[in-house]
C-alpha cells in the first residue's frame, strides 16, 4: 500500500498493446511478473487464484508431499466428511440415548455415533455413484447418472468462476450469469419454432450471449470506473433475479392460462438430446461441458489471450507495463466467463428443467464458487471438483429419503471442504504434520510465499 | 488497493479524470446525472403524470394530536418538483463552469426531492390513491433494523482493513441462536446475548483464516455464507423440527412504548415505540460513531484500516486490533439477526435472512463507510422494501419487482461513481504481514 502515490506511474504512455506480443516480449513479461518482488501491486484473488489459496514454497520432499496441493486436498475432503459425519452424529437420537450410559459402556456409543455417520455416508454413495440393490442393471447406474447431470452446470459455471480467478477477478456473478443465460436460451427455446439441429444451436449460442453480456457489463463498469466486483456481481446477481421474476409476469414469458410465474416448455427441437437414453436424464450438456473444460484448458495453457489473463490475475500493473491492455483484459475474461455460466444456465433450461422458473439457477451459481475454488481455478480441477459437488448433490437426496439426515448437510461439508483447502497449515496442524513450529510460522507468515507482495 | 470494496484504481478510472489533475478533480459526471434524472422526472413524473390527487395519511389512530392527510394535486407536484430538480441540476452545471464542486449537500437534497417526487407520483398512478405515511415510515425502519446492524458490522470490520462478506451469515447465525437460546430459556434477553456471542464466534472464524492463515478475506465471507446456512439448515430440520415447542417457539423481545412521547405523529412510533433491539440501533449507530471519529481507539481503527504498516511503526498491534474489531463487528451483526427471530416473526425459517446481509453490505457502502451514512442508507433501502409491499396492495404503475432491485440498482450506480465518488479504506481487504 505504501506505493499508492506512485500509481500513476505506471500507467503506459501510448498504447503499446496494439501489437501482438512476440515471444521475447512474453518471456520477458513472465519474468517481469516473477520478479516484481514488493513493487508489485496486490491482486485481488492472489496467489488463491493461482492454483493454490496460499502458495508455499518449501524444500524437504516428505513436506513438499504433504504441503503439495493434492494431499491438503484430499486431507482436506476426508476432514470435512469427518466433521460432517460428527455433525450427524451429534443430532442422532441412537446416538443422544447410548451418550446417557456413556461412562457405562462407552462401546455403545462410539458404536451409534460409527452408525449413524456411516448409514449417512453409504446411502450419500449410493445415491451419487452407484446403487447395488437395485432391481435392475439401468438402475443400478441411474445415481452416477443423476451425478453427472447435476455436475453439469457446476462444471461451466465452475469453469466461469475460475478462468476471472485467473485473471484475479472474484466472479460472484455465475448465479446472474445463469440466470440471464436461462433467460436468453429460454425464449429462444420457446418463442421461436425453427428446424431441429437449428432451434438448439441457436439456444445455447442465445445462452451463452446472455451470460456473457451480464459478466461482460460487470467487466465494463470495472475497467471504466474501478467499481469492484465482488459488490457488482452480488448485486448484479439481484437484479438479474428480480428481472426474471418481472419477465415471468409478462405475457412474452409467462406460460398462457398459467397464474404462477412460470414459462411455456421449450420445443422438442430446443431441447438437448439425451446420452444414453430416455431413462436417464443425462443431456448432450454434459459433453459440451468436457469441451469447455478443453477449451479453457486451451485458452488459460496454450494461447496468448489466456496468458495476458493470467499475466493480469498475477500482477496488473507489470501485465499494463508489458503492454497488455488491462481493460480489455477484463472486459474480456468477465464476458467468457458469463458466457461459461451461460453455458450453464442453457443446461438448466434446455437440458434438466425445460422450462424457465424463477429457481432456473438454483444454487449453482453460489456453488460454483467453492467449486472453483476446490479445483483451484484449474480448468480440469474445476471439472473434478464439479463431478464431486454433482455427487454430493444427487447422494444427498437419496441421503435424505433413506436416512433423513438433511440436505443442509451438504451445504456444511462443502464449504468446511473449502475453509479447510484454503489454510494447509491448519490442516497439517490437525494431522499433526508440522515438523518444526518455527519453520511452519516462516512458511505460513512469509509474504513472499503466502501473499502477493502487497502488504509488505 | 484492491481488494476494497470499491477503491477505484487510479489506472483504471477514466483517463479524463485522471490526466494530470491532482488534488480534487471537479467531474462533469455529477451534473451530466443529476441533468438526466431531472429530464426524466419532468418526463415521467411530470409531463405524463396521473391525473389524481395523491393522499398521505400522517396520523395513526392513537396519536397525541390528529393531524388531517395531505392531499397533493399529483399532476401539478409532479410538475412542480421535477422544475426544482431542473433547477438543482442546473446549479450544479453552472458551478461545474466556475471549476467548484457542488457542495455535499446538493446530491442529498436532489435525492431527497426525487424520492418525494416518485412517491407523489406512484401513489398517484394507483388505483387507490391513498396510502399511510405514517406507516410507510415506521415500516421502513421496522424493516432496516437489521440492515442497519449489518451495515454497522460491515463498517466496524472494514475500517480495520478486513472485508466482510459474511453479514449474511452473522444475521442467520444470530437469529437462528437467538431463536434457540431464547425457546430454551424462555427468557429474551438471554437469547439476544446469545445472538450476539454467535455473531461473534461466526466472526472470529473470519478473523482466524484472513489474518492467521492469510486466506481471501473474499474467499472466507462467501464460505462462511454457505457454512452458517448449511449448518443453521440442518440444525433446523434435525432439532428444531423435531419438537417446535421447545426448541423453535422464542419468547419474543417486547415493545417499550415511553408515554406521551410514543403519540407524536410520525416521529413517536420510530422513535418511542421500539423493541429494545431497536433502541439499540439508535444508540448503536451513535457508539460506534463516536468511537470511530471522536476516540483513540477509532483513531487506531481508522489507522490500521487505512495504513496498516505505518500504525505499526508507531506501535499499534494491527493483527490483534483486526482480530477484536471484526470480533465486535460479528457480534453487532448477532444482534441484528436476533431482530428476526425475537421481534419481527416468532420462529427461525430456514435463510429467514432472505439476502438481507448483502443489502447492509450495500448500504454500508452507499453510506460511504460511515456509520450514519450508512445509518440513512440502510432506512432508504428499507423505505424501499416496505415501499414495494404496499405498492403492490395499493396497486401501481411500477412493476414491484423494480422496487425489490432498486436498492442493488443504486448501489451499482454508487460503486460505479456515477453518484458522487464512494472510496473505502485503502487497506480493507489486504492482509497484514509483518516485515
Amino acid at each position: 500500500m505504501s506505493e499508492d502515490k506512485g500509481k500513476h506511474v505506471a500507467e503506459p504512455a501510448p498504447e503499446p498493446a496494439d501489437q501482438p506480443l512476440s515471444a521475447e516480449q512474453a518471456r520477458a513479461a513472465k519474468a517481469d511478473l516473477e520478479t516484481a518482488g514488493g513493487a508489485k501491486e496486490p491482486s485481488l484473488v492472489p496467489a488463491a487464484a493461482q492454483g493454490g489459496i496460499t502458495a508455499e514454497r518449501d524444500s524437504s520432499p516428505f513436506r513438499n508431499f504433504f504441503a503439495g496441493s493434492a494431499m491438503t486436498s484430499v486431507l482436506a475432503v476426508l476432514l470435512a466428511l469427518i466433521a460432517g459425519g460428527l455433525l450427524i452424529a451429534s443430532t442422532d437420537k441412537q446416538v443422544a440415548s447410548s451418550a446417557a450410559y456413556l461412562f457405562g459402556r462407552p462401546t455403545d456409543f462410539l458404536a451409534a455415533v460409527w452408525n449413524a455417520a456411516t448409514q449417512s455416508y453409504v446411502a450419500l454413495f449410493q445415491g451419487a455413484v452407484f446403487n447395488p440393490r437395485a432391481a435392475t442393471v439401468a438402475g443400478q447406474f441411474a445415481p452416477i447418472m443423476e451425478t453427472l447431470t447435476i455436475a453439469t452446470p457446476l462444471i461451466t459455471a465452475g469453469l466461469g468462476v475460475a478462468l476471472a480467478f485467473r485473471a484475479g477477478l472474484f466472479n460472484i456473478g455465475a448465479q446472474g450469469q445463469i440466470i440471464f443465460a436461462g433467460i436468453f436460451a429460454g425464449w429462444v427455446g420457446f418463442a421461436l419454432h425453427l428446424p431441429m439441429g437449428l432451434h438448439l444451436l441457436l439456444v445455447l449460442v442465445a445462452g451463452i450471449i446472455g451470460g456473457a453480456i451480464w459478466g461482460g457489463l460487470v467487466g465494463l463498469l470495472k475497467a471504466r470506473t474501478g467499481a469492484h466486483e465482488v459488490i457488482l456481481t452480488i448485486m448484479f446477481n439481484y437484479i438479474a433475479l428480480y428481472f426474471l421474476r418481472f419477465l415471468l409476469t409478462t405475457p412474452a414469458f409467462q406460460r398462457p392460462g398459467a397464474s404462477n410465474p412460470i414459462s411455456p416448455v421449450l420445443d422438442p427441437s430446443a431441447i438437448y438430446p439425451q446420452i444414453f437414453g430416455s431413462q436417464y436424464r443425462l443431456h448432450l450438456g454434459f459433453i459440451l461441458a468436457i469441451a469447455a473444460t478443453v477449451l479453457v484448458w486451451w485458452l488459460l495453457n496454450r494461447s496468448t489471450l489466456g496468458f495476458e489473463f493470467r499475466a493480469v490475475g498475477a500482477n496488473p500493473k507489470a501485465a499494463q507495463t508489458a503492454g497488455i491492455n488491462v481493460s480489455r483484459a477484463t472486459i474480456l475474461v468477465m464476458a467468457m466467463a458469463g458466457g461459461l455460466a451461460g453455458m450453464a444456465g442453457v443446461a438448466q433450461v434446455a437440458g434438466t428443467e425445460k422450462v424457465l422458473t424463477e429457481g432456473v439457477a438454483a444454487s449453482f451459481g453460489f456453488d460454483a464458487i467453492t467449486v472453483a475454488l476446490l479445483g483451484r481455478s484449474s480448468p480440469w480441477g474445476t471439472f473434478a471438483a464439479g463431478i464431486l459437488f454433482g455427487a454430493f448433490r444427487a447422494g444427498a437426496v437419496q441421503m435424505q429419503v433413506q436416512t433423513g439426515t438433511p440436505i443442509d448437510i451438504v451445504l456444511v461439508v462443502q464449504s468446511l471442504i473449502v475453509l479447510f483447502i484454503a489454510a494447509p497449515p491448519l490442516v497439517r496442524a490437525i494431522f499433526g504434520l508440522n515438523p518444526r513450529r518455527k519453520k511452519m510460522a516462516t512458511a505460513a507468515t512469509s509474504p513472499k510465499a503466502a501473499l502477493p507482495g502487497g502488504a509488505a | 488497493m484492491s481488494t476494497t470494496a470499491t477503491a477505484p484504481r487510479p489506472e483504471s478510472t477514466t483517463p479524463s479524470s485522471a490526466k494530470g489533475i491532482s488534488g480534487k478533480p471537479v467531474t462533469w459526471r455529477t451534473p451530466i446525472v443529476l441533468a438526466f434524472m431531472a429530464v426524466v422526472a419532468l418526463l415521467i413524473f411530470g409531463i405524463l403524470g396521473p391525473n389524481q390527487e395523491a393522499s398521505f395519511g400522517i396520523s395513526s389512530g392513537g396519536d397525541f394530536f390528529q393531524l388531517p392527510a395531505i392531499i397533493v394535486p399529483a399532476f401539478a407536484a409532479g410538475i412542480i418538483l421535477s422544475i426544482i430538480l431542473l433547477g438543482l441540476a442546473g446549479w450544479t452545471i453552472y458551478l461545474k463552469t466556475k471549476g467548484t464542486a457542488a457542495p455535499a449537500w446538493l446530491p442529498v437534497l436532489f435525492i431527497v426531492v426525487f424520492v418525494v417526487a416518485f412517491l407523489i407520483w406512484v401513489v398517484g398512478g394507483a388505483r387507490t390513491p391513498s396510502i399511510s405515511l405514517a406507516g410507510l415510515i415506521a415500516g421502513s425502519v421496522t424493516l432496516a433494523v437489521p440492515l442497519v446492524f449489518g451495515s454497522l458490522s460491515g463498517v466496524l470490520c472494514e475500517r480495520v482493513g478486513v472485508v466482510n462478506i459474511a453479514i449474511e451469515g452473522q444475521l442467520l447465525g444470530g437469529a437462528f441462536t437467538a431463536a434457540i437460546v431464547s425457546s430454551i430459556t424462555k427468557n429474551p434477553f438471554i437469547g439476544l446475548l446469545a445472538a450476539a456471542l454467535a455473531g461473534a464466534v461466526i466472526s472470529m472464524v473470519l478473523a482466524l483464516f484472513s489474518i492467521k492463515y492469510v486466506v481471501n478475506q473474499i474467499i472466507v465471507g462467501v464460505v462462511l455464507n454457505v457454512l452458517v446456512s448449511g449448518l443453521t439448515g440442518f440444525l433446523f430440520s434435525t432439532v428444531m423440527q423435531s419438537d417446535p415447542q421447545k426448541y423453535n417457539s422464542p419468547e419474543g423481545l417486547p415493545i417499550v412504548e415511553i408515554p406521551l412521547l410514543s403519540s407524536i405523529p410520525i416521529l413517536g412510533p420510530i422513535l418511542f415505540k421500539q423493541s429494545v433491539v431497536g433502541y439499540l440501533m439508535y444508540f448503536a449507530v451513535f457508539a460506534v460513531w463516536v468511537g470511530l471519529f471522536k476516540t483513540k481507539w477509532g483513531l487506531r481503527v481508522r489507522a490500521v484500516g487505512e495504513h496498516p504498516q505505518a500504525a505499526d511503526t508507531m506501535g499499534i498491534n494491527v493483527n490483534a486490533t483486526r482480530f477484536w474489531n471484526v470480533t465486535l463487528g460479528g457480534a453487532v451483526a448477532g444482534i441484528g439477526g436476533s431482530f428476526f427471530t425475537l421481534v419481527a416473526i416468532d420462529s427461525f425459517t430456514k435463510e429467514i435472512s432472505g439476502g438481507r446481509g448483502f443489502i447492509a453490505l450495500a448500504a454500508l457502502i452507499f453510506g460511504r463507510w460511515n456509520p450514519i451514512g450508512a445509518f440513512f442508507a440502510a432506512l432508504l433501502f428499507g423505505f424501499a422494501d416496505n415501499l414495494q409491499s404496499i405498492l403492490t396492495i395499493i396497486g401501481t404503475p411500477v412493476p414491484s419487482q423494480f422496487m425489490a432491485m432498486l436498492p442493488y440498482l443504486v448501489t451499482v450506480l454508487a460503486v460505479a461513481g456515477l453518484v458522487g465518488k464512494s472510496r473505502g479504506p485503502a487497506a480493507s481487504g489486504i492482509p497484514y504481514v509483518k516485515g
